[in-house]
């Protein structure tokens, strides 16, 4: 059934290459860790995809649910989380994740440092790596706002004053990132809430993008 | 052996089929849980409301009466006010719903001049009788829903709508 679809389809559109294209290419021995189990360090940066994919999809489910208001947003996500069913889990996935991602993240940073693999020609990728780490940090101190509570609020304002002690530039990024000079209040969050599920995940994509082209033009780094 | 041998590759591709799916089963069912929970969420049935109408004021002629409650939804608690027109006929007391049955505007009673003793709606010309009935050739498709009612301390109040049971 579902390959007489796809063979409907193949035939007038002829998709076989374009996922052949995506899913046919040479696993070296030296990363598979059927032959060397230690190999299995190549595998932390498809780890840290994996669970931003979970970050995608349960805060697209999660929205569905918070609003982004200094009044509403702590009842929203003790609702979701208490009242919803299985809210405790979707959220869990959300706010786990995020510790993971970061994990993840520096894992496949030391494998790639400890194996060398982010030398000429790779020093192109070691770049958009580096931009990808950014907007994690960024994903992770955005979201920390958004329950609004004691806890989220205070490690923000910790936050924007170390953004703010940046030389010269300091007092025009505070007020950029909280939207008003003194008050760390609604605008905050309605602008964490923008950057966190808006501006970062459209730089991310792109960066990500980028990250995968170069890796499957270039091909997998040498053994040691 | 069997005649029809199971290839490496076939194995393989089943076996990750099957894990891959499992996996992506296992996250996806939370969140799709999670999403369609409004949908299965039970609702309790409606408590009585106070109105301030005096059951002896009730007249054969239908009034508009107001009743206030709170209203939970979800994590937002807020007074709204509903309305029911209200009407005696002989020596029993109708609460019809003024929401109209085509697609749910705000019937008024006696509003077209040309039908002063109808329910009539303005958005497409609705109308209904008196008891509710709606009339041929207009747009809703079946009768003005009917409060519950009850008395307490000689005022009326109002319950859960219903079908109506007039027409």
């Amino acid at each position: 059934m579902l390959n007489k679809i796809y063979d409907w389809v193949d035939e007038r559109l002829d998709i076989t290459p374009i996922w052949r294209d995506i899913a046919d290419h040479e696993v070296p021995e030296h990363v598979n860790p059927a032959h060397h189990f230690s190999a299995f360090v190549y595998c932390f940066g498809g780890l840290t995809f994996f669970i931003t994919v979970i970050q995608i999809l349960s805060g697209m489910f999660l929205t569905m649910y918070y609003v982004p208001d200094v009044v509403n947003a702590w009842k929203s996500v003790y609702y979701l989380q208490n009242e919803v069913a299985f809210g405790e889990i979707v959220r869990g996935m959300h706010h786990w994740g995020a510790s993971l991602v970061i994990v993840m993240m520096f894992l496949h940073t030391l494998r790639v440092f400890f194996t060398g693999s982010y030398k000429k020609p790779r020093e192109l990728n070691w770049m958009v790596g580096v931009g990808i780490f950014g907007v994690m940090m960024g994903l992770g101190f955005t979201g920390y706002l958004l329950p609004w509570d004691m806890k989220a609020l205070f490690a923000t304002k910790v936050g924007i004053e170390i953004a703010a002690s940046v030389p010269f530039i300091g007092g025009m990024i505070k007020v950029l990132l909280a939207g008003d000079t003194t008050i760390l209040g609604a605008q905050t969050l309605t602008r964490f809430f923008a950057i966190h599920v808006f501006f970062l995940p459209a730089v991310l994509f792109g960066l990500l993008a980028a990250h995968f082209i170069m890796i499957r033009r270039q091909g997998i780094s040498g053994p040691l | 052996m069997s005649k029809n041998r199971v290839s490496r590759r076939q194995f393989l591709s089943y076996t990750l089929t099957g894990v891959g799916g499992f996996m992506a089963a296992g996250m996806l069912m939370p969140m799709v849980r999670f999403a369609i929970d409004p949908v299965l969420q039970s609702h309790g049935g409606g408590d009585f409301v106070q109105t301030e109408l005096k059951v002896t004021d009730i007249t054969e002629e239908p009034v508009k009466v107001d009743f206030s409650f709170e209203q939970v939804d979800a994590w937002y608690k807020s007074d709204v006010t509903s309305v029911a027109w209200v009407y005696k006929s002989g020596d029993q007391i109708i609460a019809l719903s003024p929401v109209c049955t085509h697609l749910g505007c705000m019937v008024d009673w006696g509003a077209d001049s040309a039908h002063p003793d109808q329910f009539f709606c303005p958005c497409h010309a609705g109308r209904y009788e008196k008891n509710g009935k709606n009339i041929a050739g207009t747009p809703p498709t079946r009768p003005l829903d009917e409060y519950d009612i009850q008395e307490k301390d000689g005022y009326l109040m109002i319950g859960p709508t219903k079908a109506n049971t007039l027409s």
